[in-house]
């Protein structure tokens, strides 16, 4: 049942159009029409949308490891008065619908002249990193023994050298959930392209993607190879990582 | 500990100033703005006080009122139908079988995949004419669907689409679920009760923690669904699957009645807190925390 839409699209995608719509179906493609993804992916220019995509999740992985680290480094390793509210008020934005924030932040973003440039999809990930990272980081941080800090305080090391030297390096697994979420969240995020977006040439794949379904409405071979390849990518960073992933997940999940 | 303050704010400055800048900010923003009659399109703005929502409410906009009826319509059927299905995968995929990091995988896998491709594939597979679902139907003399091209069954085949992408929900139970003490089943074996009595004593009580945060979790989720009704529906046929979120966006970036646009916001905020406020209410009576701390 979850695997069957997977090899639909994949057999489609591989498959003339005559050969798709056989009754009975059919499911292995005779002959392997490889040709459908070299149409599909250069009748619009996917490889700007590539591009650009590409542009959005490197950059923001990176703005979200570092800031959400560093946040959760300051929520967990470091005592200070008021921390505890602080984070308690910052984990209220999980709750709130993102449909309150995105128009007072359409017009921000607009009045700055950054309407229709990478911009505003970038630069959010370079302050803190989204609180759902901060908190998963946090959860790992507070398993790490206190002892390894007060260790490196009587060698003279302060905050910033046991965060790199020490909590940074140890906490690789969940560091690598972290970049994944990041990874997918970018590279499958649709309405934030859509509002911030207007010129063909900032589109990303999932952009693209839809303005390829508009327009090639019945081409459905192409548009299952187009979309097959929006698709792998992600496939196979999951199944990379899906180790970590899985119990990332399961990290979070633990507290009703 | 001077020092602590100083370094924990240096530390967590981005993430404040992020909060500040992209929640806070933008909260109080739309606030204001859903006084005023701001549309793009218009030289001057008014600040109109409660007129916007005076508008909502009293009926003049019956797409409000429509997008609310199918949105709500959504949440009932979606959110039993997802904490259902995952929790019984999730029992399932608890059993002691070969291959369960297989499974796993496989059921977490669509809920890595974009909106817009699995919407495209859900299309194909939902097409009245040429989909595989339809023809499966009349190969076995069952009866077919319009599916999403049907009045009265577009939202349930919204509903079908978003089920394929359950697997983090599944996991965050199977979570739960392996948090159990084995001796608390053993003492059920001893008594010679039978998985029915295992699954009603043990593992429901046990993770009503989990339930409660995956029904709250979906809640807000379903509440927000803009993906699919822009995608698969356009809000077609008929408006018949105008959410509202969709119906939002519309007004706000089509429409370009921002002012407007911000008041729905609002109300979907205080609907959605008045729902988590409910949950939250109703799980004193049934929410089983270890340790019989019932705060």
């Amino acid at each position: 049942m979850f695997i069957i839409p997977f090899v639909w699209l994949i057999r489609s995608s591989l498959m003339n159009l005559s050969q798709i719509f056989t009754m009975p179906p059919e499911w292995i493609p005779r002959p392997f029409q490889w040709s459908n993804f070299h149409k599909a992916l250069t009748v619009l220019p996917f490889d700007v949308f590539f591009k650009n995509t590409l542009i959005i999740v490197v950059t923001v992985l990176v703005g979200t490891v570092i800031t959400s680290s560093i946040g959760a480094f300051g929520f967990s390793r470091i005592q200070w008065k008021g921390r505890d509210t602080v984070f308690a008020i910052l984990m209220t934005s999980m709750m709130l619908p993102a449909a309150v924030t995105i128009i007072p932040s359409f017009l921000g973003w607009q009045m700055m002249g950054l309407y229709d440039t990478l911009y505003p999809l970038i630069v959010p990930a370079y302050f803190g990193g989204g609180i759902f990272n901060i908190f998963l980081l946090r959860q790992f941080y507070l398993t790490i023994p206190r002892d390894f800090d007060e260790a490196a305080f009587v060698d003279g090391a302060n905050y910033w050298q046991i965060y790199t030297r020490i909590i940074f390096p140890l906490s690789r697994s969940a560091i690598i959930v972290v970049a994944l979420f990041s990874f997918l969240a970018s590279w499958n995020d649709f309405m934030g392209p859509l509002i911030y977006l207007k010129s063909d040439s900032l589109f990303t794949l999932a952009l693209g993607l839809q303005m390829f379904q508009g327009t090639y409405t019945a081409q459905w071979d192409l548009l299952m190879a187009a979309s097959a390849t929006v698709v792998l990518p992600c496939v196979i960073v999951f199944l990379a990582g899906q180790r970590y992933f899985l119990e990332g997940i399961t990290l979070t999940g633990l507290k009703g | 500990m001077r020092k602590g303050m100083f370094y924990g704010l240096l530390f967590t400055a981005p993430a404040i100033l992020g909060f500040a800048i992209f929640t806070l900010g933008p909260m109080i923003a739309s606030l204001v703005l859903s006084l005023t009659d701001y549309n793009v399109f218009k030289e001057q703005t008014a600040f109109v006080g409660l007129d916007n929502f005076t508008r909502l409410f009293s009926g003049e906009d019956e797409l409000f009122y429509k997008s609310l009826g199918i949105t709500f319509y959504f949440v009932v059927l979606r959110v039993p139908a997802v904490i259902l299905l995952s929790f019984g995968i999730a029992l399932l995929l608890n059993l002691n079988v070969k291959g369960r990091a297989i499974f796993r995988t496989i059921i977490y896998l669509p809920s890595i995949v974009p909106a817009v491709a699995s919407a495209m594939i859900w299309m194909w597979l939902l097409n009245p004419d040429l989909g595989l679902i339809n023809s499966l139907l009349s190969r076995l003399h069952l009866p077919t669907s319009n599916w999403l091209y049907g009045e009265g069954s577009v939202i349930p085949s919204v509903v079908l689409t978003t089920l394929w992408g359950i697997g983090s929900t599944v996991i965050i139970f199977l979570a739960g679920l392996s948090g159990i003490p084995r001796q608390y089943y053993e003492a059920i074996e001893v008594d010679g009760g039978g998985w029915f009595r295992k699954l009603s004593h043990v593992t429901v009580p046990m993770v009503t923690p989990t339930i409660f945060f995956n029904t709250i979790m979906t809640i807000i989720g379903s509440f927000q669904v803009f993906n699919e009704a822009y995608i698969l529906t356009q809000g077609g046929p008929n408006n018949q699957s105008l959410f509202y979120v969709f119906y939002l966006w519309r007004t706000g970036f089509r429409d370009a009645e921002m002012g407007y646009a911000s008041a729905l916001a609002w109300i979907l905020f205080i609907i959605i807190l008045f729902f988590t406020f409910i949950v939250f209410r109703t799980s004193k009576s049934w929410v089983y925390y270890e340790g019989g701390d019932r705060t």
